[in-house]
């Protein structure tokens, strides 16, 4: 009893192990694994100092000069030293606008995993441990949606918010702030089963082992046990899960924009910015859609081995 | 049998009606119908007389009814962006995307299950490690990207093959073909790569994992101690046995093949329902948004009802344990 209360063990525990040393350990014998991590933390570095770190500020027009637009790469024999990725058809540096657009699509990315996280465990709590129609429901809705792919389902989710939006002007917001609270509620409503079916999983063992029955006992309340009790134990899995739903968030998030349903131009994430440079590929200038486009696969490609490699090292049940 | 048939069925309505109900509730939320359709200049009279006459004042069920009827009389409205019917618009990109749907899975098919086949028997070698690798990377990148690179290099570079469209296309009734023509097979040609390759990846591992585990069992054994050959084992006795699952997963993907055709007909400018779909969602063009997600929906809920089924006749185990093939598709 005393246990379960002092600390939270589900988040606890795969640190702990992970500093016991089995995991580490197994992290540093797989050279592709600690490359992935690097690449990971570049980007999320990248992301969080844009700002600072890049080259050049792709958003102030003062500083934009259209002598410098569709300049080649910098090894290419037009290239410029300024720009190492080239520019694009506004004289926007590429490498500056990569590293701001892997700020918006790791912002959406993380904003809509935390959306469908926080749903889905709730959910996943709720339809476990109070069980009967209410368990009945949620899993039904479940399975419902995930025979649909999820893209058609954020999809969906998009076309109804931009209708909802369209017919309700009194909201007032610009259409930056919109782009990004439709991607993050069509990415993050779209994704919750996942979540919600691991943690009824999970919750389903809990419930029945003797600290719940003990707390039932004592007459602490169901919400608070639920919450205090069970929650921290079914988190383990959670974790593995976010991680892997990033990269498939940040996906989303891309193929979003490139169907034109997402950041619009004038604050691309790197969707958009392979949108737009799509329509340059046929004219010669491959840097403007090609980088981007690596950028995105790099970034995804990284956090897909993260992934997998944390759910072996964590919970090899997982798989 | 019968019980269970007739159970999968009222399941699969069940399904249907709870997507009609979304399907429904999307012109709630996206809109007011008659706003779409007046103009500016129509008076609060001529709004009212409309909504009379389109039924909007009627209660709420009687209106969700109305709606399944003309749903499964394959009616959904005029489309308020294009102003023509919804039914007839999807009729006419139909084909496009089916075919290339068809094409799509059929090369997803012939290229997936002989490598698979290949890395299960030879699991150590390079060279299945390496297309073990390279299906990572193809998992990692988005359908869309490898479209763009597919078209730099086949379009833009070596200038073989076309970009966008399906060529030239041969009426055969209301059904427009490019199986046809020349250049509708190379118009098909990036477009179904591009889809397929995600499927490919997929079934591909499938049939690794599969033939990994059907490897280890005895009767594969036994048949090398009757001094099979190769061939016969691989072919006949192995890749047979693994072949159930490959053809429940391929059947469920049909479903999603169409879905992720939506990203592949933008990327290559494909005419297909895809490509009505997101131009409907960008402009809120509810009626489509809803004969589309009806409709999609009817071919999961089909296909999903069509591999229960057959599992339930090609397996005979299950027609004891009638639980187990109830609790297949949770």
């Amino acid at each position: 009893m005393a246990d379960a209360h002092t600390s939270a063990p589900g988040l606890l525990d795969p640190l702990r192990r992970f500093l016991d040393g089995d995991v580490w350990a197994s992290f540093k014998r797989s050279p592709v694994t600690v490359g992935a991590a690097a690449v990971t933390l570049l980007y999320f570095l990248a992301a969080a100092f844009g700002p600072w770190v890049a080259p050049h500020d792709p958003f102030d027009l003062a500083k934009l000069d259209l002598l410098d637009s569709l300049i080649p790469p910098a090894w290419m024999a037009d290239g410029d030293p300024r720009f190492l990725l080239g520019t694009d058809d506004q004289g926007r540096d590429m490498l500056s606008a990569i590293i701001y657009g892997s700020r918006v699509s790791l912002l959406i990315g993380f904003a809509s995993v935390l959306l469908s996280m926080v749903l889905g465990i709730a959910l996943g709590l709720l339809s476990g441990f109070v069980g009967g129609a209410v368990d009945a429901f949620i899993m039904r809705m479940a399975e419902i949606q995930l025979s649909f792919p999820a893209i058609l389902v954020a999809l969906l989710i998009n076309g109804v918010v931009i209708g909802y939006f369209k017919t309700h002007p009194e909201w007032q917001v610009d259409q930056v702030t919109l782009a990004y609270v439709v991607l993050v509620l069509s990415i993050g409503l779209s994704n919750w089963v996942q979540y919600a079916r691991t943690v009824r999983g999970s919750t389903l063992v809990e419930r029945g082992k003797e600290y719940v029955q003990a707390a039932h006992v004592i007459g602490i309340h169901p919400a608070k046990i639920m919450l205090r009790h069970i929650l921290p134990n079914v988190m383990g899995p959670v974790l593995v899960i976010a991680t892997i739903q990033l990269a498939l968030a940040v996906i989303a998030e891309a193929t979003l924009s490139f169907l034109g349903v997402g950041v619009p131009p004038t604050e691309p994430s790197l969707g958009t910015l392979i949108r737009v440079g799509n329509d340059y590929l046929f004219s010669g200038e491959w840097w403007i859609t090609i980088f981007p486009g690596a950028a995105l696969a790099i970034l995804v490609l990284a956090v897909n081995l993260l992934g997998d490699w944390l759910r072996d090292a964590l919970n090899p049940k997982l798989r | 049998m019968v019980s269970y048939v007739i159970r999968r069925l009222l399941q699969a309505a069940l399904v249907m009606l709870v997507v009609a109900f979304v399907s429904f509730s999307l012109f709630r939320f996206a809109g007011d119908p008659v706003n779409n359709m007046v103009g500016q200049e129509a008076t609060q009279e001529d709004r009212r007389e409309l909504r009379e006459r389109l039924g909007l004042n009627d209660p709420f069920p009687v209106q969700f009814g109305r709606f399944v009827v003309d749903a499964l009389q394959g009616e959904f409205g005029i489309s308020y962006r294009l102003q023509r019917p919804v039914e007839d618009l999807i009729a006419e990109r139909m084909p496009a995307t089916l075919e290339l749907v068809l094409v799509s899975a059929v090369l997803a098919l012939i290229t997936g299950i002989p490598l698979g086949v290949y890395c299960g028997i030879h699991r150590d070698s390079w060279v299945s490690r390496a297309l073990l690798t390279v299906s990572l990377i193809g998992v990692s990148l988005p359908t869309f990207v490898i479209g763009i690179l597919l078209i730099y290099l086949f379009s833009v570079q070596m200038l073989v093959l076309p970009s966008f469209g399906r060529g030239e296309v041969v009426q055969i009734g209301w059904w427009s073909t490019g199986f046809l023509t020349f250049s509708g097979w190379q118009a098909l040609i990036l477009p179904s790569i591009t889809l397929s390759l995600f499927q490919l990846t997929l079934i591909m591992r499938l049939v690794r994992s599969e033939m990994l585990e059907v490897m280890r069992t005895d009767y594969i054994k036994f048949a090398r101690a009757r001094g099979l050959s190769n061939r016969a084992i691989n072919f006949g006795h192995a890749l047979k046995n693994t072949l159930v699952p490959v053809i429940t997963i391929v059947g469920l993907n049909i479903g999603s093949l169409i879905a992720f055709s939506i990203i592949t007909e933008t990327v290559f400018n494909w005419p297909g329902m895809g490509l009505l779909f997101i131009k409907a969602v960008q402009f809120a063009d509810v009626p489509i948004m809803a004969a589309y997600l009806t409709m999609v929906a009817f071919v999961f809920v089909s296909i999903n009802l069509l591999v229960d089924l057959l599992y339930y006749a090609i397996d005979p185990r299950l027609k004891v344990d009638r639980g187990t093939a109830a609790g297949r598709l949770s």
